[in-house]
């Protein structure tokens, strides 16, 4: 990033600018933790010449720059406040604007209003429910407390149904009804005839239960809001990140350019550190490449000039020109790119478990209420009479304990999950984990640390390699002297891109790197290997394997005894990945596997019925990760992983992947428990509102207590299970 | 009961007052960042009042 930004850009795209010319900056800061990073971050920005205003926002990570007319440099602060020792990147404005949690403060604000209803309405209702057992309440008084009731109540709710109203209708204009539509009917249908009651001088009024209806389903709509929410605004922080930028060659002169800019035949420079804009040819320079992230190989590749590059790759020692030989929306990047929108389009169909409900609720308890209406009109109860128990019908069906169902088990679910360091994306994301049947590992980083670890090497040998090793940044070398711990440094160090690194330990030069390098012959390619030896003296072989999560064996055994069947699918050879399989008791495997063949087999398993669960760190596993029914990657996945994953697991461990499933069964059991019980709840209700035994009074107390139920059970803690 | 007239507009106006104060708090982003409000508090150097433009 830093290398990219020395050179001279020009960044006016991602300044927003007012009429008087002053223009607005964001960033997107990260490792900013406290107190003190706010201080340094906004002194340092403040004191920059052409900076009016810094603001950081250390919730989002978003540090807001105001800048005075004319001058600009977006480039400096970014430097500015990557010199201070923190990550940052400008944000693109039209990302910034979407940002904004417009419709979580929406909803906020109608939660309010229909709080503020809820609580106010009851000074009215509650001396009304009095006059309803006989006490002393004459019928003008109570007309005047209906009144009263409905001048707080009426506005309020028709303020906070709006999130309930456009959703309704919404879904009818598809020719569908959700779950916002008997809401809605509900609402509307009680105030009207709690108003027509309230002019005709009766006693049954709701205006109470419409605006408490709203109040209790919207904690529901909000909780489930939050949950989105946060999920949402990490993938977009994650794209604002890959704000790409390729340095093109022109005259000997490097230029930054967006990647989306980058024609075929251009000449790229590719920075150690940094990664392969698009696909390309070597012209000139060696070094080595990750591809760990695009295919899987744990083995480093060396490249020399006419090697062919894929996008994404790592560049890891040396700087290379490379010719571009396919635009960025050509280049493999892409293509994986347009699987995983794919992929999270055909999930996007998914039907919630709420709205399987509001399917099955929605025409029963529409159907009781008109054949109510009909029949009592029939049996001559009168029009006022069969509509007024019509409405009774479809206020105590509320389906407040449905609204509330879900999403109350959910919040419960995904915070015991967070705080077990695993991230939920959404509630869908948990309903579909828990119908997994298959789970399918990459190997590399899943099933593995992903990096490579010394593995054999007597200690004296590691001692006698490691001040060379500590001179290098090359992650062979780091691993070695991870394997030795702190110790002296060799002195006049000089690293050959592509070779190793050479110096002088003790008074005597020596060599650490490639077989060739350190002047041996040979050398088994099929091994990751580092050689050391000192000039005209033996040479130490090092080899250096992916180790296997600790506990991936007993994670594999767990998920079967859960019913689950177990898949490794991996870019790698044959040989690593059937070692892998083999250890951990997995006879269902493949290697050598492309991205789109990836893609593929999830495919495949899914037209044959299976509900797969893909959990995958590259981005070689993206496209499977989007298309799997239910996805998870580990914290450390690249980020086109994690942005397609439905769940984000952190810590050392594969555990937290039997621990989500555990938990997301859980919770679908705990709904389908809520379900179960509003139906019950209703098998009682809806007889006794037909018969005209619901009074405002009962009405209220039922609502609440479905409620409260719903939400105590969610809440419980689990019963006989180990937490 | 005549009292009911008085007691009750101004219970809701109360409630109301309580409406208003939440509504203009969400409106000038106080809720915007919890994180950052809790740090800022602590030093006196720290600019601890709300953004002068939340929504821009």
């Amino acid at each position: 990033m830093s290398q990219g930004l020395a050179l001279h850009r020009d960044l006016e795209a991602f300044v927003q600018r007012d009429d008087a010319g002053r223009g607005r900056l964001e960033l997107l800061v990260t490792g900013a933790r406290c107190a003190g990073c706010i201080g340094k971050i906004e002194k340092a920005v403040r004191a920059m010449p052409g900076v009016s205003a810094a603001r950081l926002n250390l919730t989002t990570g978003k540090l807001a720059v105001d800048l005075e007319p004319g001058k600009a440099d977006p480039e400096r602060v970014v430097e500015t406040v990557e010199g201070l020792g923190y990550r940052a990147c400008l944000f693109d404005p039209a990302e910034a604007g979407a940002a904004q949690d417009r419709e979580g403060k929406e909803l906020a604000i109608a939660l309010g209003v229909a709080g503020f209803g809820a609580g106010n309405v009851m000074m009215f209702t509650v001396p009304a429910w009095a006059g309803l057992f006989g006490q002393e309440l004459n019928a003008s008084t109570l007309t005047l407390m209906y009144w009263m009731a409905a001048i707080v109540a009426t506005p309020c709710a028709l303020f906070a149904g709006r999130p309930f109203f456009r959703s309704a209708w919404a879904s009818l204009k598809r020719g569908k009804a959700n779950m916002d539509v008997p809401i809605s009917i509900g609402v509307i249908l009680t105030l009207i005839v709690s108003f027509s009651e309230t002019m005709l001088g009766g006693k049954h009024a709701y205006f109470d239960a419409a605006v408490t209806l709203l109040f209790l389903l919207l904690i529901g709509r909000y909780l489930d809001h939050r949950l989105r929410a946060s999920a949402r605004s990490a993938a977009r922080d994650l794209l604002a990140l890959q704000a790409p930028v390729a340095l093109r060659l022109v005259d000997g002169v490097e230029q930054g350019v967006p990647v989306a800019e980058v024609k075929v035949g251009d000449r790229l420079v590719v920075a150690p550190g940094e990664r392969v804009p698009v696909d390309g040819v070597v012209e000139a320079g060696r070094s080595e490449l990750d591809n760990a992230l695009i295919s899987g190989e744990t083995a480093l590749v060396p490249v020399a000039e006419g090697a062919r590059l894929h996008a994404g790759a790592l560049n890891l020692s040396g700087r290379l020109v490379m010719a571009a030989t396919a635009r960025s929306e050509d280049s493999t990047l892409a293509a994986i790119a347009r699987l995983m929108e794919a992929g999270a389009q055909a999930r996007s169909s998914y039907v919630r478990l709420a709205d399987k409900a509001a399917a099955l609720y929605v025409p029963v308890v529409h159907t009781a209420a008109a054949l109510t209406f009909v029949g009592g009109w029939v049996l001559g109860l009168g029009v006022r009479e069969a509509l007024l128990r019509a409405a009774a019908v479809l206020i105590v069906t509320c389906p407040c304990a449905l609204g509330l169902a879900v999403p109350a088990v959910q919040i419960a679910a995904s915070s015991r999950l967070f705080r077990k360091g695993v991230l939920v994306k959404s509630g869908a994301a948990l309903e579909r984990l828990a119908e997994a049947d298959h789970v399918v590992f990459d190997k590399t980083g899943v099933l593995t640390e992903g990096k490579p670890a010394l593995i054999g090497a007597p200690d004296q040998l590691v001692a006698l390699a490691a001040p060379l090793a500590r001179a290098s940044r090359h992650p062979l070398a780091r691993a070695l002297s991870a394997a030795a711990g702190a110790g002296p440094v060799a002195v006049d160090c000089v690293e050959t891109a592509g070779q190793g690194v050479e110096g002088v330990i003790d008074g005597r030069r020596a060599r650490l790197g490639r077989a060739a390098f350190v002047g041996v012959r040979g050398g088994d390619a099929r091994e990751t290997e580092l050689w050391f030896g000192f000039e005209g003296d033996l040479k130490i072989r090092f080899v250096f394997e992916d180790r296997r999560r600790a506990d991936a064996a007993e994670t594999i055994a767990r998920l079967r005894r859960l019913g689950m069947s177990v898949e490794v699918l991996s870019g790698d050879l044959a040989g690593p990945v059937g070692d892998v399989a083999g250890a951990l008791g997995v006879s269902d495997w493949r290697a050598g596997l492309t991205p789109f063949e990836k893609a593929e087999i999830v495919d495949r398993l899914k037209s044959e019925g299976r509900k797969v669960l893909m959990v995958g760190d590259g981005l070689n596993d993206a496209a499977a990760l989007a298309k799997a029914h239910v996805s998870m990657a580990p914290g450390a996945a690249v980020d086109a992983a994690q942005t397609a994953a439905d769940l984000v697991f952190t810590g050392e461990g594969l555990g937290a992947v039997v621990e989500a499933v555990e938990t997301a069964r859980e919770s679908r059991r705990r709904a389908l428990e809520n379900f179960g019980f509003s139906g019950l709840y209703n098998l009682v209700a809806i007889p006794a509102a037909v018969l005209g035994l619901v009074n405002p009074f009962v009405a209220a107390l039922a609502m609440s207590g479905s409620s409260i139920a719903v939400l105590l059970n969610a809440a419980r803690p689990r019963l006989g299970r180990r937490a | 009961m005549n009292i009911i007239l008085i007691l009750a507009p101004a219970s809701i106006g109360l409630g109301a007052l309580g409406l208003a104060a939440f509504l203009w708090t969400m409106n000038a982003g106080q809720y915007d960042d919890p994180e950052g409000d809790a740090a800022r508090i602590l030093y006196d150097h720290l600019d601890d009042k709300p953004p002068a433009d939340p929504e821009r």
